[in-house]
C-alpha cells in the first residue's frame, strides 16, 4: 500500500485524530514529517530548544528526566507539545526504546495547526484533564 | 581500446562510491586528499549528476554570487556561493559564477553542469561511467556490488545516487499522467488547461513557465503552500523566485492553488477529469483539464538495498541514517549527496538542513570523508590546539563566517575539546547530534541556528561533567558575532572549561 494511505489509515485510528475527515487526515499527513528512529535514539533532548510535537505511529518511547525513566509511551501517544506550548525547554530525554516511527510537526507550527483543527486541540486538552486528573488523584 | 583506459575495473577496492553527480565528486575529492584508496563507478556516461536533466525549466534555486563581501579565494565566500564544490587548494577551485552570464544569482541548469563538469576535469577525477549497479550482496569482510561491468567488492560502499527519481502516489488513474521529469516544453501548453498535482517547488516551477502560455493553471495538493518568506527555511517550502504564479492566484487572475486531495484521475479521448475533496475547505472538486502533470516529487533509487536491511522513512522514499550518513540498520553502508538528507539532524525550530542541495551535502561529504578515514581507515587526522586565549575568539569567527554552519545550521558544529593535560583541540566540523548523543571529554561545539522569529543567533553547545547544556548568544542585525557581549556571553558559557583568565 501507498505509504501515505497507510499513515492516513493510521492516522484514523488514533483518538487525537478521530473526529477528521479523510481528507483532512490528508492534510495532516501531508503537513506532518515522517521520521523513524532506531532503539536508543533520542527523539527528544532535555533543555536543548527548538524542538517539535511528535506522534508515534509505531514502537515505544520512554521519558526519561536526568537518566531516570518516568514512564514509557506507546502507538498513539504524543510528546513535545508541552515544551511547544509553554514555550519552555523541554524537561525530559525521550528516547526510543523500540524503532520508533513518528509523525513530526515542528514546534512553531503547532498553535496554527491546532487553531486550523479544533477537535484535534480538544482531543488533546480532554488528554491533558485526564493527566491532571490522575496527577492529582496520586497526590491526594 | 577505450575500455582498456576505463578507470576502476572490476575487483576488490576499500571503498566504493556509487555515482558521479556533485556528491560523488565531492566525496571523492575529499578521500583522495586524505589518501583513501576508493573506486567511483557511474551509471551515467558523464559528471553532474541530477543537473545533467533538471531542473527542467528553470534556474536553480541556490544563488551563486561573484560579488560578496568576502573575497572569493576565502574560506567564508563558500556561503556567497552555494553551488560551487569545496576545495582544499585554490588551484582546485572551479567557481561556479566562472561559468554564468551574469544575469542572476541563480545558475541555470547548463551552467551548473559546465561547473560541476569543469570540477571533475580540473581535478582529474576518476570515474568509471557507463557501469550501471544492478545488484548488492553481504560479503564476509564487506560488500558485493553487482554491475553491468563485473562484480566490485568492498569494505564500504558509498551510495550518493541522487534523490531525482520520479515518484507518484498511489491515485487511482495516476499512472498514464506525466511526472514533472516528462513535461514538455512550455509553448506545447499554448492555449491548454494544465492542472498540477502539487504544491511544492516543482509544481510552482511548472506554474512560473507555463504562466504565459496556459489558458488556466490549477495547482492541487492537500496541505495549504508553505512559503520560504514566512516560514524562513530555503529547504522544504517554495522559494520566492516562484511566488508569481501564488499571487495571480490571490489577484483572480486565472491561476489556482486549491488544497484538495486527488481521489481519482480519469482520461478521456479529448482530455481529462480530476476528481477531488476540498480539505482546508470541505467540498468536492470536479476539474477538467486539457493536460495533467504529477509534480509530486522524487524518491530514491534504492535497488535492492531494502532486502539487505536498508530501513526507510518518508514515504519510503529516504534511508534512515546514523548522523555520519551511515544506514541506521545496515553497518558499512554509507549515503552521499542529496540522500544525505536521511540524517535529519535536530531540525531546530522546524528548520531542516540544506542536505538536499549542493550547498548542504558538499560539507557533509567533507565530513564524511574524514569520518571514513577515521573509523574504517585508521588515518589519524590533524587537531590543531589552540592557546587557551585563542579559543574565544575562534568560535565566534567560526560563528560569523564558517561556511558549514551557515549552509548547515543547527546541524554542523565547530567542535573544540579540552584535554585533561589542559590543552585545546580543534577537532573539526562534525555533525551537532553526533555531538549531543555521544559522550566524550570536555568540549563546546559551536552551531549558527535561527529561531522561531527568524533571528539568526550562534548556538554553543558546553559539555562538563557528562552533561551537555545549550547556551544561545545573542543575534546582531549585521550578523557580525565577535562584538565585546558575544565575547562576554561566551566567556561565561566556558568559564568550567577554560582556565582562570582564559575565559
Amino acid at each position: 500500500m501507498d505509504q501515505r494511505a497507510e499513515i492516513v489509515d493510521t492516522l484514523a485510528g488514533l483518538t487525537l485524530f478521530a473526529d477528521l475527515t479523510r481528507p483532512q487526515l490528508e492534510a495532516v499527513a501531508h503537513t506532518f514529517e515522517e521520521e523513524w528512529f532506531t532503539e536508543g535514539q533520542r527523539i527528544l533532548r532535555q533543555g536543548i530548544a527548538g524542538s517539535a510535537f511528535y506522534v508515534i505511529l509505531e514502537g515505544e518511547v520512554a521519558i526519561r528526566i536526568d537518566g531516570q525513566t518516568r514512564s514509557t509511551l506507546g502507538r498513539g501517544d504524543y510528546f513535545g507539545e508541552i515544551s511547544v506550548l509553554l514555550g519552555d525547554l523541554p524537561i525530559a530525554d525521550v528516547v526510543a526504546t523500540r524503532p520508533v516511527r513518528c509523525l513530526v510537526l515542528p514546534g512553531p507550527e503547532l498553535e496554527g495547526f491546532l487553531l486550523a483543527y479544533p477537535r484535534v486541540m480538544f482531543r488533546m486538552l480532554q488528554a491533558q484533564s485526564r493527566r491532571l486528573q490522575r496527577t492529582t488523584q496520586w497526590r491526594s | 581500446m577505450a575500455e582498456l583506459t576505463r578507470p576502476f575495473p572490476p575487483g576488490r577496492y576499500p571503498l566504493v562510491i556509487v555515482g558521479s553527480g556533485p556528491g560523488g565528486l565531492q566525496l571523492s575529492y575529499c578521500l583522495r586528499r586524505l589518501g583513501i584508496r576508493h573506486a567511483v563507478i557511474s551509471a551515467d556516461e558523464a559528471p553532474g549528476g541530477m543537473f545533467r536533466r533538471l531542473p527542467l525549466f528553470q534556474r536553480l534555486i541556490t544563488w551563486s554570487k561573484p560579488y560578496s563581501p568576502v573575497p572569493p579565494n576565502r574560506r567564508p565566500y563558500d556561503w556567497y556561493d552555494w553551488n560551487s564544490l569545496l576545495a582544499d587548494d585554490p588551484s582546485h577551485r572551479t567557481l561556479v559564477p566562472d561559468f554564468m552570464d551574469g544575469t542572476s544569482i541563480f545558475p541555470s541548469r547548463a551552467e551548473m553542469e559546465r561547473a560541476t563538469v569543469a570540477f571533475a576535469e580540473r581535478n582529474r577525477l576518476a570515474v568509471r561511467y557507463r557501469c550501471r549497479w544492478t545488484g548488492t550482496r553481504r560479503t564476509e569482510d564487506g560488500f558485493l556490488l553487482e554491475t553491468t561491468d563485473g562484480e566490485y567488492r568492498c569494505r564500504v560502499a558509498v551510495f550518493a545516487v541522487g534523490a531525482a527519481e520520479p515518484w507518484k502516489p498511489e491515485i487511482p488513474g495516476i499512472e498514464s499522467v506525466p511526472h514533472y521529469t516528462e513535461a514538455r516544453p512550455a509553448r506545447e501548453y499554448g492555449g491548454k488547461r494544465v492542472f498540477i498535482i502539487g504544491k511544492r517547488n516543482s509544481a510552482f516551477e511548472l506554474a512560473d513557465a507555463m504562466h504565459p502560455w496556459a489558458r488556466q493553471i490549477i495547482m492541487a495538493s492537500p496541505r495549504p503552500a508553505v512559503f520560504s518568506l514566512y516560514n524562513r527555511s530555503p529547504a522544504a517550502s517554495v522559494r520566492a523566485r516562484y511566488v508569481i504564479p501564488y499571487e495571480d492566484h490571490l489577484f483572480g487572475g486565472g491561476t489556482f492553488a486549491l488544497d484538495a486531495s486527488s481521489d481519482r484521475i480519469e482520461r478521456h479521448a479529448d482530455d481529462w477529469r480530476v476528481f477531488a475533496t476540498g480539505t482546508t475547505i470541505p467540498r468536492a472538486f470536479t476539474f477538467e483539464a486539457d493536460a495533467v502533470i504529477a509534480a509530486t516529487g522524487f524518491t530514491t533509487p534504492l535497488g535492492d538495498l531494502r532486502d539487505l536491511g536498508v530501513k526507510t522513512f518518508n514515504r519510503d522514499r529516504l534511508p534512515s541514517l546514523t548522523p555520519f550518513w551511515e544506514s541506521a540498520t545496515v553497518p558499512g553502508i554509507y549515503f552521499g549527496g542529496t540522500v544525505t538528507m536521511g540524517a535529519v539532524g535536530l531540525r531546530k525550530y522546524g528548520l531542516g538542513s540544506l542536505s538536499g542541495g549542493v550547498a548542504g551535502f558538499r560539507h557533509n561529504m567533507r565530513v564524511l570523508a574524514a569520518h571514513l578515514a577515521r573509523t574504517h581507515f585508521g588515518v589519524e587526522l590533524p587537531r590543531p590546539e589552540l592557546a587557551p586565549s585563542q579559543v574565544i575568539p575562534f568560535l565566534l569567527g567560526e560563528a560569523s563566517g564558517a561556511p558549514e554552519l551557515w549552509n548547515q545550521r543547527a546541524y554542523l558544529a565547530r567542535v573544540v575539546t579540552f584535554q585533561e593535560d589542559g590543552r585545546a583541540l580543534d577537532e573539526g566540523i562534525l555533525p551537532l547530534q553526533h555531538f549531543l548523543d555521544t559522550g566524550g571529554p570536555e568540549a563546546v561545539a559551536m552551531t549558527v541556528e535561527t529561531d522561531d522569529r527568524g533571528e539568526h543567533r550562534p548556538a554553543v553547545y558546553v559539555r562538563h561533567r557528562g552533561g551537555v547544556h545549550e547556551v544561545v548568544l545573542p543575534g546582531d542585525p549585521l550578523l557580525v558575532f565577535d562584538s565585546p557581549a558575544h565575547r562576554r556571553h561566551l566567556s561565561e558559557a566556558l568559564r568550567p572549561l577554560l582556565p582562570p583568565g582564559a575565559a
